[in-house]
């Protein structure tokens, strides 16, 4: 590939606007990424938990260990991040919250929930 | 008129799934948090009811229908060598089959008492 080398390059972090349409957009791949990896990890509980008492009360066990309610903490926010953006998609396919200034307030909103969410994830943890 | 192609059945797939995706989920989370299972045989019985196990089931299909769509549109805006996008989309069916086994395997033991 051809490459110019006096190309302009503008990458200060700091410079670099990252308004909310774009922090919800990249927060709905990340999170999507993220409840994906670990799927297998829920698999294996959800099944252990059906395939006898004895499984049942492991997942029980384990789910109430502090480190593993840390570790939900996070995955509220994938969860709920994810739920509130993908509803945002939704409603903006029905094209409800296109304008600028509503888009804005759409993404703010969604971002906001979902960091509730994970407050209330944290708090529950405590 | 154009029959809609994979573009497009894709795009409703991924909104279908997700519209189903989001009530289950919404649904579930209010059970565990206003009538949570008090042991094994209630939780098991809760899940071997017809309709409840229908609705994990269908809950399954979109979630693996959901993941086989959004995780190939993180590849084809992230991995540009093509072989290489390739070997992830193969991969992933392989993985995604593998789950489906897995899950046909969990669900089919629940049965009513």
């Amino acid at each position: 590939m051809d490459t110019n080398d006096n190309r302009p390059v503008f990458l200060d972090l700091r410079r670099i606007r990252f308004p909310a349409v774009a922090l919800v957009s990249i927060g709905h791949r990340v999170s999507g990424v993220m409840l994906f990896a670990s799927l297998p990890v829920a698999l294996y509980l959800f099944g252990l938990s059906l395939q006898s008492a004895e499984g049942y009360d492991r997942v029980s066990s384990l789910v109430a260990q502090p480190l593993f309610k840390l570790l939900l903490v996070p995955y509220a926010w994938f969860l709920s991040h994810h739920l509130f953006a993908g509803i945002r998609h939704l409603l903006l396919d029905m094209e409800i919250g296109v304008e600028r200034e509503q888009a804005r307030l759409g993404a703010g909103l969604a971002i906001g929930a979902g960091l509730i969410m994970l407050l209330i994830a944290l708090v529950a943890v405590w | 008129m154009r029959v809609p192609s994979g573009g497009l059945r894709t795009w409703e797939l991924q909104r279908v799934s997700a519209g189903y995706l989001a009530l289950f989920t919404i649904w579930f989370a209010a059970h565990l948090i206003l009538d949570p299972p008090a042991d094994y045989q209630q939780w098991y019985a809760w899940v071997a009811q017809p309709w409840v196990k229908t609705a994990f089931i269908l809950f399954f299909v979109a979630l693996l229908a959901h993941v086989w769509v959004g995780m190939r549109d993180v590849f084809m805006d992230y991995v540009k060598p093509v072989w290489l996008r390739f070997v992830l989309r193969l991969s992933m069916m392989v993985l995604l089959l593998a789950m489906a086994a897995w899950i046909l395997q969990i669900m089919q033991r629940v049965v009513p008492a």
